[in-house]
């Protein structure tokens, strides 16, 4: 078998097909120079509503994380460097400026369009607020800032929500006024419903690595689910994804095949993958006959395997709602220890693996608490190893190999213990 | 076929590659060491590994054959090519610690290049693990580096340090940066000796909080090669406020571990 796709399947071919198609249409949109492409985040992101508009969505976190996990990125942070970014600096903002002052092509050799409206769906990064003004400055692009009150209670109130209502009618007018077309709620209806079936599935996809063995692998498949997740939520071609996912997944699950030849232990894995050793991550991991059965990461653009879906019936009230409540990063921390909690739970995990960010200290900070409440007071073995998202000179192969082999060994020992 | 081999009096191997040192240790079935070496890592680290081997089997006059299992550790197991199995250090200094102090359950493990802290369970099993970033403060290194500067080989600073009556204030626990602060201390005429226990004590500082985020459970096994050095013992215990298990066999902790993990493997049983 080809080494490269040792743990590729159907799902990554159409995966790769729809993230290259979307890539193909933005360089279109570039080429003939249309004012159709709305930068926005990935974490609670309202992609609904530029879709009822016509307009593409553009994800400079995507473009940084393609450039990763493509081995591309170094230049890019350099160049960002050379420009006076610091080296503790947000490594997503620099492999994104970095590229887009070296004027470079995206990792596929496509364009990104210059952006119609830059739209700051800021929430739990206060790093991104610098990033898109940075990008309005570069291109001298409308910036729209939204606001979203973080997760200080359990549910948003009412204020909170009408708060993110009233904002994206001003989106409203302002995709207005760059289209010059009118909004039509019954077409944002039917892409936000779109969506919520898309929601539908792809929580059904989550649901299927309770299996034993998991049919996929929920930190590093997961990830590649993301793309098509975020980039054509509210589309049919979306739908079709996920269906497809589920068909290939359920055939997996009927004929007893996981992601490695033995499923010894099932692990949560916390916090953003290290893009540029993705693959050598998964390896170190495939070793032990560890599989991830869930993680907090593919829920930084929504949650929606608790029940959360957006409602048609009320398209402006979803989206805010989605924003606030249904996303990791705008929770509250102990909504995140909860969330964790609940998948070692349901999805039968045997430890927990926390992935810490030398340049995103907004999504580490707290991660030694979080280590040690999972440790001293549930009992559940986890482990802390750190890397980067997008730097490449984080990562230390020789180190990281030991922690993860010494934290299954011990596993193991702990295994034939309590067996013997 | 475990009776036999308990008769036959088993020799198995454990061979530690650690970043400064290789070590070597052959146990047998009665788990007394038959032999021990410890020599330079050096460049070749694949080497360094076959000549602990060879010199460990010169001393005994034993032959590859005679050796029943073979685990390699450290940095560099996987340069350990003739033996069985790899196991990680972390495993083995726990392991090893729990043998020569049964009642062991934190490990404190300082190397050349990694400080670690270790949960040992009642069976010298690893519950938990902490280990330095990837810098070298605080290590075997950080001290090399000070020796160093101060113009005293690596053996003499922990000694040196116990004199110093007024611990000088180290603000940096970077490497490179603490040989500034060192050459500006020696630069105002600030006594050697007070320099020194300023350095063990910013190490021990730094150590100690590694410690706690796996807990301080006693009893305390030190281990590693800086555990040879008595400034070192000292300023961690009077940082952790408690006595350190400290065996004269302390650097070859990790080598007993995997010599023990060898002898199970043999036998097919705990030992």
């Amino acid at each position: 078998m080809d080494k490269k796709k040792k743990y590729q399947g159907r799902m990554h071919g159409l995966q790769r097909e729809l993230m290259e198609r979307w890539y193909r249409k933005l360089h279109e949109i570039y080429e003939q120079d249309r004012k159709e492409a709305v930068y926005i985040m990935i974490s609670g992101n309202p992609v609904e509503l530029i879709r009822a508009f016509d307009m593409e969505p553009v994800y400079p976190e995507i473009n940084a994380l393609q450039l990763a996990i493509r081995k591309q990125a170094l230049p890019a942070l350099l160049k960002a460097e050379e420009m006076g970014y610091s080296t503790d600096n947000c490594n997503y903002v620099k492999a994104d400026v970095g590229m887009f002052f070296m004027n470079s092509p995206t990792s596929l050799g496509t364009r990104i369009p210059r952006p119609a409206l830059i739209l700051c769906n800021f929430v739990g990064c206060n790093t991104y607020i610098k990033w898109f003004e940075h990008l309005a400055e570069y291109t001298g692009a409308p910036l729209y800032m939204l606001d979203i009150p973080f997760m200080r209670y359990e549910k948003p109130t009412d204020d909170d929500v009408n708060y993110v209502v009233n904002q994206l009618k001003e989106i409203v007018k302002i995709l207005e006024d760059i289209t010059g077309r009118k909004f039509d709620i019954d077409k944002l209806r039917e892409i936000v419903k779109k969506a919520r079936i898309m929601e539908e599935l792809w929580a059904k996809v989550k649901n299927l690595a309770k299996a034993k063995p998991a049919p996929f692998d929920a930190y590093f498949d997961s990830t590649t689910m993301m793309g098509p997740l975020y980039v054509y939520r509210g589309t049919d071609e979306g739908i079709k994804f996920f269906e497809e996912a589920i068909r290939e997944f359920e055939e997996k699950i009927e004929k007893g095949i996981g992601t490695v030849p033995e499923e010894k232990f099932r692990v949560v894995v916390e916090g953003p993958p290290p893009y540029p050793y993705f693959r050598v991550m998964r390896d170190l991991l495939a070793r032990w006959g560890a599989v991830a059965v869930q993680s907090t990461y593919s829920t930084v653009g929504g949650i929606w395997e608790f029940g959360f879906r957006h409602d048609e019936n009320d398209p402006l009230r979803a989206i805010a709602l989605h924003m606030i409540e249904a996303n990791l990063p705008n929770r509250n921390y102990l909504q995140r220890y909860e969330q964790i909690k609940r998948y070692v739970k349901e999805w039968d995990a045997d430890a927990l693996i926390i992935h810490g960010v030398k340049s995103c200290r907004l999504f580490s900070c707290g991660q030694g608490d979080m280590r040690e409440f999972f440790i001293q007071d549930l009992g559940i073995p986890t482990l802390y190893i750190e890397s980067d998202l997008e730097d490449p000179r984080y990562f230390s192969a020789a180190q990281m190999q030991n922690r993860i082999d010494a934290f299954f060994e011990a596993l193991e020992h702990k295994k034939a213990l309590s067996k013997s | 076929m475990a009776e036999n081999a308990l008769n036959d009096k088993v020799i198995v191997c454990g061979i530690d590659v650690g970043s400064t040192q290789t070590k070597g240790i052959l146990l047998n079935s009665e788990k007394e060491i038959v032999e021990k070496v410890l020599i330079p890592t050096g460049a070749n680290v694949q080497k360094a590994a076959e000549n602990a081997f060879e010199e460990l089997l010169k001393k005994t006059g034993l032959t590859r054959s005679d050796i029943k299992y073979t685990v390699g550790t450290g940095y560099g197991r996987y340069k350990v090519t003739f033996g069985n199995t790899q196991i990680t250090e972390i495993s083995c200094h726990a392991k090893g610690a729990h043998f020569v102090f049964p009642n062991t359950r934190t490990v404190i493990d300082m190397g050349g290049q990694d400080t670690k802290a270790i949960r040992v369970g009642e069976k010298g099993e690893v519950i938990d693990f902490s280990m330095n970033d990837k810098c070298a403060a605080g290590t075997g290194r950080f001290l090399a580096a000070c020796a160093d500067v101060a113009d005293c080989s690596l053996d003499e600073i922990g000694p040196l340090s116990l004199k110093g009556e007024k611990p000088a204030r180290l603000t940096s626990v970077c490497t490179v940066f603490v040989e500034s602060e060192i050459m500006s201390y020696l630069a105002k005429g600030e006594k050697l000796e007070n320099i020194l226990a300023g350095v063990h004590r910013a190490i021990a500082a730094r150590t100690v909080s590694l410690v706690r985020r796996v807990g301080v459970v006693p009893e305390v096994t030190f281990t590693g090669g800086v555990s040879k050095n008595i400034g070192m013992v000292r300023a961690l215990e009077e940082t952790l406020g408690l006595k350190l298990n400290v065996s004269p066999l302390s650097h070859f902790m990790g080598a007993i571990g995997a010599a023990l993990f060898a002898l199970e493997r043999a036998l097919g049983r705990e030992v």
